[in-house]
């Protein structure tokens, strides 16, 4: 994890409509985790309203916790709460078993 | 012949068309299940829907859903199919088809699929009131009575 890493971001939902696309690139400096690449995208595109506590993430289509190490070239899904603004959003029970 | 299939779609489903992939003779039983798109949510006229599927990993987590009722019910064939796009009220959102060689296990399995639906696949749903429009993802009933009663 020593160096920045390239991921393709998709974008679903309320995030979508709030930066009006489904997908973009982000470098992810080290260390290239799911949480380094949640702080990046939230600076980088302050129009999300980037809500990082309760957004689920996908590597390659699969849930993954806030530790996980990225590889150039993952798809990093942002999975976004129900609505905007939104407190405390149970999105917990999705990830997956 | 097992059968594991898997649709989505914007056009409109058929639920005949789904069903048809769980019928083999070595099915005594079949439950299919229809998500429609409800004009209300707690007393708001919802006017349409709009539904949104990230759909390579909707497929997987289907696929996943089908091993564990293969695991619990030894059922060998189940259908999903789900819509995206623009509903109007009344219109079939998603098709839930389990066979099996007994009834008992085809209602326990459809009902469990499509709990781990609600749960697991990544597939969210925008509700148009006549004064605003609010998202609502998977597993979050509590939020959809939450901004419900907000909008």
């Amino acid at each position: 994890m020593a160096e920045s890493v390239s991921v393709n971001v998709r974008l679903f939902a309320l995030y979508r409509e709030r930066l009006e696309r489904d997908r973009l690139t982000l470098v992810v400096p080290p260390p290239a985790t799911v949480a380094t690449a949640l702080a990046v995208m939230a600076e980088a595109h302050p129009r999300i309203g980037l809500l990082v506590d309760n957004t689920m993430v996908a590597v390659n289509h699969e849930y993954v916790d806030k530790t996980h190490a990225l590889e150039d070239g993952d798809e990093v899904a942002l999975i976004p709460p129900v609505s905007g603004g939104a407190g405390a959003v149970s999105t917990g029970s999705t990830r997956a078993s | 012949m097992a059968a594991k299939y898997t649709l989505i779609t914007s056009d409109p489903l058929i639920p005949e068309q789904v069903t048809a992939q769980v019928r083999v003779p070595a099915n005594g039983g079949v439950v299919t299940f229809l998500g429609t798109a409800r004009e209300q949510t707690l007393g708001n006229r919802v006017l349409h829907l709009e539904y949104e599927v990230y759909e390579e990993m909707a497929v997987k987590r289907f696929h996943d859903i089908f091993q564990e009722l293969a695991d619990r019910w030894g059922v060998t064939d189940a259908a999903i199919a789900h819509r995206y796009g623009r509903l109007e009220i009344g219109e079939i959102s998603m098709v839930v088809a389990v066979g099996t060689p007994h009834r008992k296990e085809a209602f326990a399995a459809c009902w469990h699929a499509v709990d781990r639906i609600k749960e697991m696949a990544p597939i969210w749903k925008k509700e148009f009131f006549e004064n605003g429009a609010v998202w609502v993802g998977c597993g979050s009933h509590a939020h959809e009575v939450e901004h419900a009663h907000a909008s």
